[in-house]
Formats: C-alpha cells, sequence, structure tokens
C-alpha cells in the first residue's frame, strides 16, 4: 500500500516537473527583447527559415533554453551525486573548487589556442580535465590516515576555487585582448553559447549521464549509512566512488565548458528535491535534473528581462535567487534542518 | 559455518573503506591489530567475542565481512573463501549489525528495505512485493513494525537497535554479526535485543557473532565464548571456562569474583571496587 502510494507520488512529481520544465521552456520562447507572441510560437517554429520570428526562435532562444536544461540538469545532478558520496549536504561542485579547475582548464585551453589544434571538443575536454584533476587533488588532499574529513574538504575545495580564479586572473594578465572577451565570458558564466555542436553536445552528455547516474542509485542510498555499511550491503565501494567521481566531473567539466562557472545550481535544486521528496537517490537523480533545468532556464529568462535590454549573467541570477530561497525555506520550515541534512 | 584459519590482519591495506577509524595497534608487532586467529563456527552457534578495549574485536568483526582483508590466514564460509565471493553474494549470508550507522534522513520502513540491496538485479531499482513482505516479517520480528513509518532520527536508542536488526534480517542472512549492540541501552532494551537474538537463533537457525562488552551478558546468551587479549585469542570455549576469574584478572588486569547465577547457573562476574578490596584486605588482616 506505502510503496504503491509512494510510486504514485514519484510518478506525479516527475510528471509534475517535465510539465513545469516544458512551461518554462515555452515561457522562455516567448520572452526577450522581441517579445514573441505565444500563438506564433509554433507556426514560426514550423515555417521556412526566413522569417525573423524562426531565425530568434531557432538560433537564439532555442539553443540557450536547450543549453540551460542540459547543464542546469547537469550541475543539480553533480551536486545530488557528490552530496550523497559525501553525506554531507554543503559540497556541490561550486564548492568543491571543481567548478574554478574546470574554468582553469578552460581558459588554459583558449589561452594556448588549443581550440585551433583540437576543434570543438577542446574545451569540454580541458573542462573535464580540469575538473577530475581539481576532484582529485581536494579527494586527495583531504583524505588523510585517518580517512577522509569532510571539513578539510570544504576548506581545501574554497582554497583551490580561490587558486584558480588567482590563476585566472593571472592568465588574463598575460593574454590577448581578443581572447578576453571569451575569458570573462566563462567567468561570468552564460547560456549564449553560439557553437550549436556543443550545445547538442551537452545536452547529449547531460542526458547520458543521468542514464549512467541512476544506475548507481541504490549504491548511493546504500552510502547514505556510510561506506562500512554499504560494503556490508555488498556495494563494492571504491569502484562506485571512483565511477561517480568520473561522472561529477565530466558533467562539470561540461558545464563550465559550455556556460562557464554558474554556481549554486547543485546546491539548492538538490536541497529542494530532498525537501519535498525525501532522500532516495532513485527519484531524487531524475527529479533533481528535472529541476535543474527548470531552475536554471527561469533564471535566464530573469536575467535577460529584468533590466532589459542589458543582460545579466546569469550567474549572478542563480546565486542571489538560489541562496534568497534557501535561506527563506530553512527558516520558514522548522523541520528543514533536519530534512536537508542528508 | 564459519572457519577462520590463522587470520593475521591489521589497517595497513584498507581494501575498500578508506574511512575507516585507525584500529588501536597493538605494541610488539605493529600494523596487525589480530594476529593468527583460528575459529571455527559450527551451524546455529551464538558465539561472544569479549575482550579489553583495544584487543582486536571490531577488528575481527571486519576481517569476516571483508573489510579489512588478512595479511596472512583465510576466512571460509560454508567452505568457501569470502574473498572469492561476489560482494552482494557474500552479502546475501553475512548481515551485519555495526555499532555506528548512519542512517540519514528515511523512515524506518525505508531503511529496512535497504537490507534487500543485495538482491536487487542489474537494472532492477524498485523493490517487488516480495521484498516488501520481507522487510515487513524483518520488522515484525523485531517488533519495529509499528515504527515503520516514523523516521530513524527521531526513534530512542533501543527502537533504533531494533531497526538495524531489521535490516540485517531483511538480508536474509545466515551468519548475523553484531557488534556491541547492547551498548548504550538500558538493562530492558539489553536483554530485549539479546532474547530477540536467541529467539531468532532458536526459531531460524540463525548462526550469530556478536561482540560484547558485559561478560555477564555474554556468559547468559552465548553458547561459546572467544577471549581476545592483544590481538589473540587468549580462550575460547564454553562460558562456564571462558569466564574463570583467574583468566579474567589476567587479561583485565582487574580484580573480580566469579559466581554462578542461581537461575540459568550461568558464570557472572563481578567487578570489586579499590574500597571494598582494601576493606577486605584489612579484615583478613585482622582476623591473623
Amino acid at each position: 500500500m506505502k510503496t504503491k502510494s509512494r510510486r504514485a507520488h514519484w510518478t506525479a512529481a516527475i510528471l509534475i516537473l517535465g510539465g513545469l520544465l516544458a512551461l518554462t521552456g515555452i515561457v522562455s520562447l516567448c520572452l526577450g527583447s522581441a517579445r514573441i507572441p505565444l500563438a506564433k510560437i509554433l507556426p514560426a517554429l514550423a515555417g521556412g527559415g526566413n522569417t525573423m520570428e524562426h531565425a530568434i526562435l531557432c538560433d537564439v532562444r532555442l539553443p540557450r533554453i536547450l543549453l540551460g536544461i542540459a547543464v542546469g540538469g547537469a550541475l543539480s545532478l553533480a551536486g545530488v551525486i557528490l552530496q550523497g558520496m559525501f553525506r554531507n549536504p554543503l559540497v556541490e561542485p561550486y564548492t568543491m573548487g571543481i567548478s574554478g579547475g574546470a574554468a582553469l582548464g578552460v581558459c588554459l585551453a583558449i589561452l594556448l589556442r588549443l581550440g585551433s589544434s583540437f576543434g570543438v571538443w577542446s574545451l569540454p575536454l580541458a573542462g573535464s580535465i580540469g575538473a577530475a584533476a581539481t576532484i582529485f587533488a581536494v579527494y586527495l588532499l583531504s583524505t588523510g590516515k585517518r580517512g577522509l574529513n569532510i571539513r578539510n574538504l570544504l576548506l581545501i575545495g574554497i582554497m583551490i576555487s580561490f587558486i584558480c580564479s588567482s590563476l585566472i586572473t593571472l592568465i588574463m594578465a598575460v593574454a590577448r585582448t581578443e581572447d578576453l572577451h571569451g575569458i570573462i565570458f566563462w567567468i561570468m558564466g552564460s547560456l549564449e553559447q553560439p557553437n550549436m555542436l556543443l550545445v547538442k553536445i551537452a545536452m547529449v552528455v547531460s542526458i547520458a549521464s543521468l542514464g549512467l547516474a541512476y544506475l548507481f542509485c541504490l549504491e548511493l542510498n546504500a552510502l547514505a549509512l556510510g561506506e562500512e555499511e554499504a560494503s556490508h550491503l555488498g556495494i563494492s565501494v571504491e569502484n562506485t566512488k571512483r565511477l561517480l567521481f568520473i561522472l561529477a566531473s565530466v558533467m562539470t567539466g561540461l558545464s563550465v565548458s559550455a556556460a562557464g562557472i554558474i554556481g549554486f545550481v547543485g546546491l539548492v535544486v538538490p536541497h529542494f528535491m530532498r525537501l519535498f521528496l525525501g532522500s532516495d537517490h532513485r527519484i531524487l537523480l531524475i527529479t533533481s535534473w528535472l529541476c535543474g533545468g527548470i531552475f536554471l532556464v527561469f533564471c535566464d529568462a530573469l536575467a535577460r528581462t529584468i533590466i532589459s535590454p542589458t543582460e545579466l549573467p546569469v550567474g549572478v541570477v542563480t546565486g542571489l535567487l538560489g541562496g534568497i530561497i534557501f535561506v527563506y525555506v530553512l527558516c520558514r520550515n522548522p523541520a528543514g534542518e533536519k530534512r536537508c541534512s542528508i | 559455518m564459519l572457519n577462520i584459519n590463522g587470520l593475521t590482519c591489521g589497517y595497513a591495506c584498507l581494501p575498500c573503506v578508506a574511512s575507516a577509524k585507525k584500529g588501536p595497534s597493538s605494541a610488539g608487532n605493529p600494523g596487525f591489530v589480530v594476529r593468527n586467529i583460528n575459529l571455527q563456527v559450527a551451524n546455529g552457534e551464538i558465539i561472544g567475542i569479549i575482550g579489553p578495549n583495544g584487543s582486536g574485536k571490531t577488528t575481527l568483526l571486519r576481517a569476516i565481512t571483508r573489510v579489512l582483508k588478512p595479511a596472512r590466514g583465510s576466512i571460509l564460509l560454508e567452505g568457501k573463501d569470502i574473498w572469492r565471493m561476489k560482494m552482494n553474494e557474500l552479502a546475501r549470508r553475512i548481515a551485519v549489525v555495526a555499532q555506528s550507522t548512519e542512517t540519514g534522513f528515511m523512515t524506518v520502513e525505508e531503511f529496512v528495505l535497504l537490507g534487500r540491496i543485495p538482491y536487487y538485479g542489474k537494472f532492477r531499482f524498485m523493490e517487488t512485493r516480495n521484498d516488501l513482505t520481507i522487510a515487513r516479517d524483518a520488522m515484525a520480528l523485531t517488533d519495529s513494525l509499528k515504527l515503520k513509518d516514523q523516521f530513524m532520527s527521531q526513534i530512542s536508542g533501543g527502537e533504533r537497535q531494533l531497526a538495524l536488526i531489521a535490516r540485517a534480517l531483511a538480508q536474509e542472512p545466515k551468519l548475523l554479526l553484531l557488534d556491541e549492540p547492547t551498548t548504550y541501552l538500558d538493562i530492558t532494551h539489553q536483554v530485549g535485543i539479546l532474547d530477540l537474538v536467541r529467539r531468532l537463533n532458536r526459531n531460524f537457525g540463525l548462526t550469530v557473532i556478536m561482540v560484547l562488552h558485559d561478560l555477564n551478558l555474554a556468559g547468559e546468551y552465548c553458547h561459546r565464548i572467544a577471549l581476545l587479549d592483544q590481538g589473540e585469542i587468549r580462550k575460547f570455549g564454553p562460558p562456564e571456562e571462558v569466564l574463570d576469574y583467574s583468566i579474567i584478572e589476567e587479561v583485565y588486569k582487574t580484580v573480580v569474583v566469579v559466581e554462578k547465577n542461581p537461575i540459568s547457573k550461568k558464570p557472572y562476574v563481578l567487578a570489586i571496587s579499590e574500597a571494598a578490596r582494601e576493606l577486605s584486605a584489612e579484615t583478613t588482616r585482622q582476623k591473623h
């Protein structure tokens, strides 16, 4: 009975979030410096490639929304995975310094002009390598003789973030003027990505990561009990951790290389999902991915319209909005603290 | 059932748990916490493991659950080396009630259902009706069914221990390992938990190995007791043989008196305080 009602609950959550994602996407298509009414969207999308609306929708807004979904989903998913693995609600790509590492990788790739020799893959690849190197360094440094220390992990993550941002500043100081724009774009975080291929790659990798991560949902549930207990339940802890680490760095690296540093998504979205749905990763992974997409597309729509025609960097909006909503919910809900700590 | 042959292991090489606590290293042989352990456990036995703090009790349990890889020796479960088994194959045979388990934010029922994880197939994510029935049965056996919708963080220590045992039972194990299951519990719950263990042993033939601090409870509930001292087995046998005052005094370096429980006829150990010792020495002197 309970299982049935839970299953219904979960299905409802997925359907609602899926519907919300579609709605946010459609509304976001309408919004912008040139408003396109809802009724015109379908004809414009279906119509030939010569109308102005078609060009705006297909070349500017649609890629942006798709990238928002892909990046938002990937960042939230990375957040859920890392939080589940470390049993700490404060770790996410941004606080662990992974975003910083990925940004450093991307900036180096721009500086060294790797794009001309390796093509479109160079930036995602450089981002992923940077992210993986950071995760590895953070993990290695915070795992002392007495095992993994979460407080150390967070502090080292923040320090590595600082080091990376200093190095990025150094790169900016020596960079050519024409590269500077690209670097700043990556630091601020923006969904304006002219390269449609990169958007497609981001989407495919993001969805594939969700599928792959889902294979580990039971392992993540078991890890909530601690690593030793998980191994008592027949989980090969080291293998699982290694694979999830790689997955989290690929997702973060890809997100950063496609959209720059966008903080807070991986922290706020999983928290929200836990508040409503509990800490079972079988539902948490899917809904966090969906909600991450909603959140980022929504924030981007705000960033584009709030002081139109000037655009805000989407990272500013996610940080402000995410932080405020989070504090509000935490204060309003007395059980919030307990529910959030996984 | 379980054959431990010449087991020597320590924390030098940690195969699967990087965050495990560093164990006590015994003097004289650095690195190895337990040395040359031989232990034969028959089907349907309740074995108690006792010994002073740092004598390697938990380490021995960790070796049996494959958290620690033995440096020398082997552990055979039903004739099969546990390191030759798949992880989930082992988890279907051995279940553990550990000392400190993080329980996260979940209900008792969700927690107990985690015990079914070793039975999930590769691409199966949801529990079946069968899983749920087994989990419910485990909760009914441990008298925790009434707690099923409560959150793990909101139940009492005794209830928590029941939920932990229920989760272990949901694994449908042949061998149940308990690490100090009565610590922090009042006497009602101590006896309740151990009576439950005894019932499970009697009714389902479950083999049990448990680490106990309380010598009297060990004497009362275990068929055989292994006394560990500095990583080695000092004595292994029925309670009457192991709980001998000379052995206990030597291993624990404490003056004790061993009496017989008037009802169960099992040995029980009484500690003597310093003041009482002095007093008794005084009276003996005066008599002379």
